[in-house]
């Protein structure tokens, strides 16, 4: 790789010299509070939407440990009916719009992209800011919500339910959700603009790492799908408030018709937490087998596969909801359309596996295990693509179990597994790798422990959301919530050390992992401006020798 | 780019014209069923004139024209699927 | 700095992510496009609903449709057709260095977005006058009981629809408000002229969406 040659950009930019002090670096350019509450710095957005994510995680892992600890006893004997309704539906809105979603493309997409690219910053850097401020502001309301006794609709606040007859607090949850979406918009719109405009001189597409393809598909769906969740949750604050009956069968309207707006954005949105994770992945099991990604083209197609697909399927969560049989059947046909980009994926990992040069570090822990959880997920994604089986799974832990192995077993490893390998890169500091590798192993068998156990429960006929049940089902749900101890233990122990290596880590170089990809061609951490000079990009992505 | 000219603009002003002449006028003539299809065909034409012309999508980059057709393709997909639904229920 | 064609400075400063202002500009205008259609999205959906209850309660639509006033909303059209005429005049007039012509397109564009947002008054209050605006006073004239479940549906979409347009034809003019007080600090030139074209972009979406707008509501059932 070429890396630092001046640009003709540069040039016509004047740039100032070059920095001198050789330990600045973007974090330590200002230590005041203004300088982080009003950074126009990707890599500092990046660090805040970190905060931001953790605190949520925690709030919807919190929930979690009270469902799990609920279910220990088919009795209901921690918390009242109420009480656990409003439980799941704090865990799935916390989660969904407050965790993951925002957390891949907040903090990996916001820190790497631009610095993958070549460029000094994304398009637009404040914009950039300004959808961090509307991300904190809607968890806030939604936060606020919680604290003022919470909701009981489900994080799907299907009608007329939460239109007429809840009576907590629907309004500011969904009013959370509709201003933290337009952070969403926001990053996608940022996102779009930077690959499209900023790329480095040499820096063509095909030479683009897939992890930049995958926040790309990530983007479009973003921007695409985010505004028709926004105004549909405007049209169930409408109804609830004015009382206007646009989904009220009482008055005229047809809650099936919500289903479909509401399932429109969140079908995508699983694609939205699904693919950022896919290019982690493919980053890392490129710099761990020191392989190029087999099939590369083919990887990059399959994320806007996946884009364009994720937006035909939507019906397949409203099997069962009196929609029409052809739709039903149209829908099916269709969303089995969309596994075949994720299997084309989950085939060239493989394929790159073979014959490479192994390390098993443990970013790369995390990514083998992605595989084979995804791979769970995806397939049992299938199973309930097909009508026939959906209709008795549907509504029940085995919809629950599907996509928890695809949004912790998948993204949440994903982006551990991502969290680890840039972490020298963006604190300049290593973290501890024995106990990195103990937590990941915690967290792969804690997970399992978990979920596994939730695909039999399902298929056994255990509801989703009910709390009272059968005892037969105890056993299972006994190990499901030992396995959720052990997860979280898995999670804390990350927690602990990688705050301990901002002040006792061993410091990293540029390039710890001897990895290719433009972010190792500068400090860790970077300088505010990413690059000294705008590199100059002459070898495809991932140029590791044969 | 080519750039457009004066005359361009005012061309494509009274074709907007003329065509908001037709779709008030044809709305008043029974033609049964295609009455809504003509409807709908004159306001794509008329949102092409403005897209075009007004908006530069003639002189823009290629990209350009790849989002604004996204956006309607799109619109379309929410629009056909969700009537696959509601026209062949019983 | 770069100089223009007749020699003064560049008025415009590029922002340090940028290399220069030719790549600022061409970023500006793709942003601006990736926004709109967000708002396609977002405007689209409203409308997909409409059509699905257009299409479930198509009596009541049709006899609801009647009641809004054609004349008001051709002369609505007619005064958004117009305004986006003169915002693509003024960027004509910008990337050709008219100073005056700008400033005057740009009034004009705001003027008639003015005479449109009054029209959309004089209209609202006339609904308001006949009971038509959904809630406990709605009465559909003709129906026995006060309530009218489907004719209201149709006004609770008229009020949602030409109310979110009318919002972001409020937008759009502070946008160009602003676009025009750079236009009379002279601010414009056929080198740079981003704000005039990409404010100008924002305006002839909210034109397209009215132009969707009118036959779907007003125009239903006329014969």
């Amino acid at each position: 790789m070429t890396t630092i040659t001046t640009a003709e950009g540069d040039a016509a930019r004047d740039l100032p010299a070059v920095v001198v002090d050789p330990d600045e670096n973007y974090l330590n350019t200002s230590y005041t509070v203004k300088s982080w509450l009003l950074t126009h710095d990707h890599k500092r957005v990046a660090i805040l939407y970190l905060l931001g994510i953790t605190l949520f995680f925690f709030l919807g892992g919190a929930a979690a440990v009270l469902m799990r600890l609920e279910l220990l006893t088919p009795q209901a004997d921690l918390t009242s009916h109420e009480t656990y309704n409003k439980l799941f539906t704090l865990h799935g809105v916390i989660m969904v719009f407050f965790f993951i979603i925002p957390a891949v493309p907040g903090v990996l997409g916001n820190f790497l992209l631009p610095i993958m690219l070549g460029a000094r910053d994304v398009a637009f850097p404040r914009l950039n800011l300004l959808g961090w401020y509307l991300f904190m502001i809607g968890g806030c309301f939604a936060i606020a919500a919680m604290v003022a006794g919470g909701v009981d609709t489900g994080w799907t606040f299907y009608t007329p339910y939460s239109t007429t007859y809840s009576n907590t607090h629907v309004i500011a949850t969904a009013l959370g959700a509709f201003i933290s979406g337009f952070a969403s918009v926001l990053t996608g719109l940022n996102f779009l603009v930077t690959t499209h405009r900023m790329r480095a001189p040499g820096m063509k597409w095909f030479r683009m790492p897939l992890f930049v393809w995958s926040m790309y598909g990530t983007a479009i769906i973003m921007v695409l799908g985010t505004p028709v969740i926004s105004i549909t949750i405007l049209l169930l604050a409408a109804e609830r408030v004015l009382g206007l009956g646009i989904f009220d069968p009482a008055r005229g309207g047809d809650p099936v018709l919500f289903q479909h707006l509401f399932w429109f954005y969140s079908h995508p949105a699983v694609y939205i937490m699904i693919l950022p994770a896919m290019g982690i992945i493919s980053e890392l099991l490129a710099a761990f087998s020191r392989k190029r990604i087999f099939g590369y083209g083919f990887v990059a197609f399959s994320s806007l596969s996946i884009a364009f697909l994720g937006f035909l399927v939507w019906g397949h969560h409203m099997f069962v909801s009196s929609q029409s049989v052809y739709a039903g059947l149209i829908f099916s046909l269709l969303s089995f359309f969309v596994a075949i980009p994720s299997a084309i994926k989950v085939f060239n990992w493989t394929a790159t596996l073979y014959k490479g040069s192994i390390s098993y570090d443990a970013p790369m822990l995390y990514a083998l295990g992605f595989i084979g959880l995804f791979l769970i997920g995806g397939l049992t994604g299938v199973f309930l693509s097909t009508l026939g089986i959906d209709v008795h799974v549907h509504d029940t832990y085995f919809v629950v179990a599907h996509f928890h192995y695809i949004a912790v077993g998948g993204t949440v490893m994903a982006f551990l597994g991502g969290l680890h390998y840039w972490w020298p890169k963006i604190t300049g500091r290593l973290y501890p790798e024995v106990w990195a590798r103990v937590a990941a192993l915690t967290v792969y068998l804690g997970f399992n422990l978990t979920f596994f156990p939730q695909f039999i429960l399902g298929y056994m006929g255990m509801p989703r959301r009910y709390h009272v049940y059968p005892p037969e089902f105890q056993v299972l749900h006994v190990l499901s919530t030992a396995g959720a101890s052990i997860l979280g233990a898995g999670y804390l122990i990350p927690m602990v050390y990688f705050i301990w290596s901002l002040w006792y880590g061993k410091k990293a170089g540029p390039n710890p992992w001897n990895a290719k990809g433009l972010e190792w061609q500068t400090k860790s951490p970077p300088i505010t401006r990413n690059f000294e000079e705008t590199p100059i990009v002459t070898e495809e992505a991932y140029a590791y020798a044969d | 780019m080519s750039a457009a000219t004066l005359k361009t603009y005012v061309l494509v002003y009274a074709a907007l014209i003329v065509l908001l002449a037709a779709t008030v006028g044809i709305a008043y003539i029974d033609l049964g069923t295609p009455n809504v299809a003509i409807a709908l065909a004159i306001a794509t034409i008329k949102s092409l004139l403005v897209m075009i012309w007004f908006m530069h999508l003639k002189e823009a980059e290629h990209i350009d024209w790849v989002f604004a057709s996204a956006g309607f393709f799109f619109l379309l997909v929410l629009l056909g699927l969700t009537f696959v639904d509601f026209a062949s229920r019983p | 700095m770069h100089t223009q064609t007749d020699g003064s400075a560049l008025a415009t400063n590029v922002a340090p992510q940028f290399d220069d202002a030719e790549q600022q500009a061409r970023s500006a205008v793709l942003g601006m496009w990736v926004f709109l259609i967000t708002e396609v999205l977002l405007i689209g959906t409203l409308f997909a609903t409409f059509a699905v209850y257009r299409y479930r309660y198509a009596h009541e639509f049709e006899e609801a449709s009647l009641e809004l006033d054609v004349v008001l909303g051709t002369i609505n059209t007619f005064v958004l057709l117009t305004s986006s005429f003169t915002v693509a005049l003024g960027v004509y007039a910008a990337k050709h260095g008219k100073q005056k012509a700008i400033v005057a397109n740009l009034v004009i564009t705001l003027a008639l977005g003015v005479v449109f947002l009054c029209v959309k008054g004089i209209e609202y209050y006339a609904k308001f006058h006949h009971h038509l605006v959904p809630g406990p006073e709605y009465h559909f004239p003709g129906t026995a009981s006060p309530v009218g479940h489907q004719t209201e549906l149709f006004f609770t979409f008229y009020f949602l629809m030409t109310g979110i347009h009318a919002l972001h034809v409020i937008v759009g003019m502070a946008v160009l408000a602003w676009v025009l007080k750079l236009a009379l600090a002279r601010r414009f030139s056929p080198e740079y002229h981003t704000p005039v074209e990409v404010g100008g972009l924002y305006w002839h979406f909210v034109d397209i969406v009215w132009i969707w707008l009118f036959p779907i509501l007003y125009l239903i059932n006329r014969h």
